[in-house]
């Protein structure tokens, strides 16, 4: 068994791409239901349309990279209004069935053969990023996301994070947009306005009783959160294809661990969670197929690289029965209003 | 009569490719390789696809795509009925034709049940988009091409919504029914669905193929004691330490993912069949047919629903049930023993949701490890629309969800046909949350 191999790719982890995409989203996460008390359940759905956004904007309006960007952010703004408007007055958990709905069907469009030149249905798009990366269709041409980089080509950095410009350059975005996001939100929930979403979350009618705009403030949350969460699926467009089976319910219910297991109600709590998360999920991805390989497991290494899947689900209940708040969270904050 | 057509067009269809590919070779001097499953592997752009029948691979069959500018490339099908031809262009519409003449004896082309229309059998247009890939399956199986009439077509898919509803209804009253006593949203529901679906799948295996009804018998009793399980396990302990409605539901969401991928990791991520997911289709009149699976289906559906209403109405468990979901306070001091009934609750939705689940894998076909979540919002759309926590509505509801999807793929494309069924759902929270049968106080 090769312990050194897996604890060096379980490290490498902690700077993955999908580990910043799902902070970003878990970020989304925790102003949306940590600081504001929305119950969202269409998380994949926000970060479907940032993704597709992004990759339809350059493959069929043929904008640049940066611009395209901006079509994924501004659609989940708009899917944020069309939900918001409608079903912020709904009571929490009919609020989580609605946004699962609603993320189910923008999957299911973007799945549909109805749709295949724009959205390539089951396949997906690829080769938006441009030449130079691990995504080598050169559709986009010269000017894609790769070439952006004004790294030059090479290896750098050390073991176990020995890895090309393409990896430094999407770690460093990443890094930048995680780091303004972290700040942004940060400012934004010690602010008034947070104070108002944090009042939202705990005694939505001792906040409207004292004038203010409840459905105002929830409709901002869900709007800010969704930007996060579409940022998120900028991420993992800028690493790799975009493909609608990613995007799945699973995927929310995902980040929802990450979240509580960091903390719902704190601004490091989805970078710590997101970064556990995937460490763990890594390692034991890696350690049970190894321990089946080498006989200490009583079945198949395919089977053994499930497991990890079922204690997701564990680790998740046990968290909201016995540490809601999570790692980082206060307990006096209370994260599940009754 | 069809059948002669058919040929022929066929016929005609086979002598312009075999053209198409004879000029292929005298102009471009392509060699065609013998048993391979790709051709062209330099070009940019993907053609690719697979030929199933019944979901089994079929091996060697010729496929043919000729496209603008004189392209024609021809390929076998792989032993996995895989074949994949690289092509010059993008944006471009590509026409793959699949020979008949080299499908095994006494099967054709039929409908690709993932479409919303008759697709023309052996010649389909590709239209390799901007992503430069494109994929086109072709489905093989018994009988031959032919039309169907209208009203024929309305017939069937009623019958086949009525069929689903009833299948979604199991499913959704014992959802209501726990939603109406504990007020959990059980996203667990969709692996209580699947679970009576892997255990009667299990049992097969272990007893064989002719001790099926056994199997199922077993399968529902065992869905019963999962329900028992789970509440003795979880639900009610979580009940004593009076946890949240909100935490209750992610606990849920928390569970649903383990025992999911627990099925997984022991069926695998493949389909499954039961014995008998391909008997005979009956023709009852037109071109309406119904297999006799189905028909037991729905027969049994009925007299379990029948049972289920009479034990709500008339039984003195039944009585006390519904008195809880109307007001949990008011039963208890009314001297109902609340934590029995809700036992029991688990108990009941848990063996009528396995049920459901065994008869999901008829209609589907196939067993999968997430079948269950496939439905799950449909299930949770019914159970809504018909005014969550009443059972009856449950019902209603789920016969016009299952007759709304069916019905809805005459006219949108069926990759798209739940999307009505959320339609509704979202529509129904917005404006009528309490449902069809709910009252208004229910609703916070």
């Amino acid at each position: 068994m090769d312990v050194l191999g897996i604890l060096s790719s379980t490290a490498s982890f902690i700077l993955d791409p999908t580990t910043m995409a799902y902070a970003l989203a878990g970020l989304g996460l925790a102003v949306h239901f940590g600081f504001a008390g929305l119950l969202n359940m269409g998380m994949a759905g926000f970060m479907a349309l940032g993704a597709y956004g992004y990759a339809i904007g350059i493959l069929t309006f043929g904008l640049p990279w940066y611009l395209a960007a901006f079509v994924g952010i501004g659609a989940s703004i708009v899917f944020a209004l069309i939900l918001g408007i409608p079903t912020l007055r709904l009571r929490g958990d009919y609020l989580a069935i609605v946004t699962i709905a609603a993320a189910e069907i923008i999957r299911l469009f973007l799945l549909t053969s109805a749709f295949v030149d724009v959205t390539g249905s089951a396949d997906g798009l690829s080769g938006f990023n441009g030449p130079g990366g691990t995504v080598t269709n050169p559709i986009a041409g010269a000017g894609g996301f790769n070439d952006s980089n004004p790294i030059p080509d090479g290896e750098y950095g050390f073991p176990p994070f020995l890895d090309d410009e393409r990896t430094w350059y999407l770690r460093i975005v990443g890094g930048i947009i995680l780091a303004v996001g972290v700040y942004f939100v940060w400012r934004l929930v010690n602010s008034p306005w947070g104070r108002v979403i944090k009042g939202i979350r705990e005694d939505e009618e001792a906040v409207r009783s004292l004038g203010k705009n409840v459905f105002a403030y929830k409709m901002q949350a869900l709007i800010i959160g969704g930007v996060f969460g579409a940022l998120g699926g900028l991420m993992l467009a800028f690493s790799t294809n975009v493909n609608s089976g990613v995007y799945v319910t699973s995927l929310t219910f995902f980040l929802w661990t990450a979240l509580l297991l960091g903390g719902a109600a704190t601004v490091f709590g989805p970078l710590v969670g997101s970064a556990i998360f995937w460490v763990l999920q890594a390692f034991l991805g890696l350690l049970f197929p190894a321990l089946a390989k080498a006989g200490l497991l009583p079945f198949d290494s395919i089977q053994a690289a499930q497991i990890r899947f079922i204690l997701i689900g564990v680790a998740l209940v046990l968290l909201v029965v016995f540490r809601p708040q999570g790692i980082f969270g206060n307990k006096k904050e209370l994260t599940f209003v009754k | 009569m069809e059948l002669v057509a058919t040929t022929r067009r066929t016929m005609g269809r086979l002598f312009a490719a075999v053209g198409a590919v004879v000029l292929a070779f005298g102009v471009l001097g392509l060699a065609t390789p013998a048993h391979a499953d790709i051709v062209n592997p330099e070009m940019p752009f993907k053609v690719s696809g697979n030929v199933q029948n019944n979901g089994e691979p079929v091996a060697g069959v010729t496929i043919t795509v000729t496209g603008g500018g004189g392209f024609t490339a021809t390929v076998p099908s792989g032993e996995d009925g895989k074949f994949v031809v690289g092509v010059p262009e993008k944006n471009a519409d590509y026409t793959v034709t699949l020979d008949e003449t080299t499908l095994p004896d006494g099967i054709a082309v039929v409908d690709n049940p993932n479409t919303p229309d008759f697709v023309e059998g052996n010649v389909q247009t590709a239209s390799v988009g901007p992503g430069g890939r494109v994929a086109m399956n072709f489905f093989i199986g018994q009988g031959e091409r032919h039309t169907v009439a209208w009203i024929d077509q309305v017939v069937q898919r009623l019958i086949s919504g009525v069929n689903f509803g009833l299948m979604l209804a199991l499913a959704s009253v014992g959802l209501s029914l726990i939603y109406g006593t504990t007020g959990i949203s059980n996203f667990a529901h969709a692996e209580m669905v699947t679970f009576g679906a892997v255990a009667t799948f299990g049992l097969v295996h272990v007893f064989g193929d002719a001790a099926l009804p056994l199997a199922i018998g077993l399968a529902i009793a065992l869905s019963a004691g999962l329900g028992w399980a789970l509440d003795a396990g979880l639900w009610r302990p979580l009940r004593k330490r009076n946890t949240g409605l909100v935490q209750l539901m992610i606990v849920s969401i928390g569970l649903s993912l383990a025992i999911r991928y627990l099925y997984q990791f022991f069926i695998g991520g493949g389909t499954e069949q039961l014995p008998g997911a391909d008997s005979e289709k009956i023709q009852l009149f037109g071109e309406v047919s119904l297999s006799i699976v189905d028909m037991v289906s729905m027969g049994l559906s009925i007299l379990l629903i029948v049972a289920f209403a009479w034990w709500l109405t008339y039984t003195k468990v039944g009585k006390a049930t519904r008195a809880i979901s109307d007001n949990p306070s008011l039963a208890s001091a009314s001297g109902i023993d609340v934590d029995g009934v809700i036992r029991i609750v688990w108990i009941v939705g848990s063996l009528l949701a396995g049920f459901s689940g065994i008869l999901w894998a008829y209609f589907r076909p196939g067993i999968r490890w997430d079948m269950g979540g496939q439905i799950l919002l449909l299930i949770f759309a019914a159970t809504t629309l018909g005014g969550l926590g009443t059972a009856y509505g449950a019902l209603i509801g789920s016969l016009v969800v299952g007759i709304l999807v069916e019905g809805s793929s005459l006219f949108i494309p069926s990759d798209l046909k739940y999307v009505g069924a959320l339609v509704v759902l979202i529509g129904i929270l917005l404006f009528r949350p309490q449902g069809i049968l709910g009252r208004k106080e229910r609703v916070g």
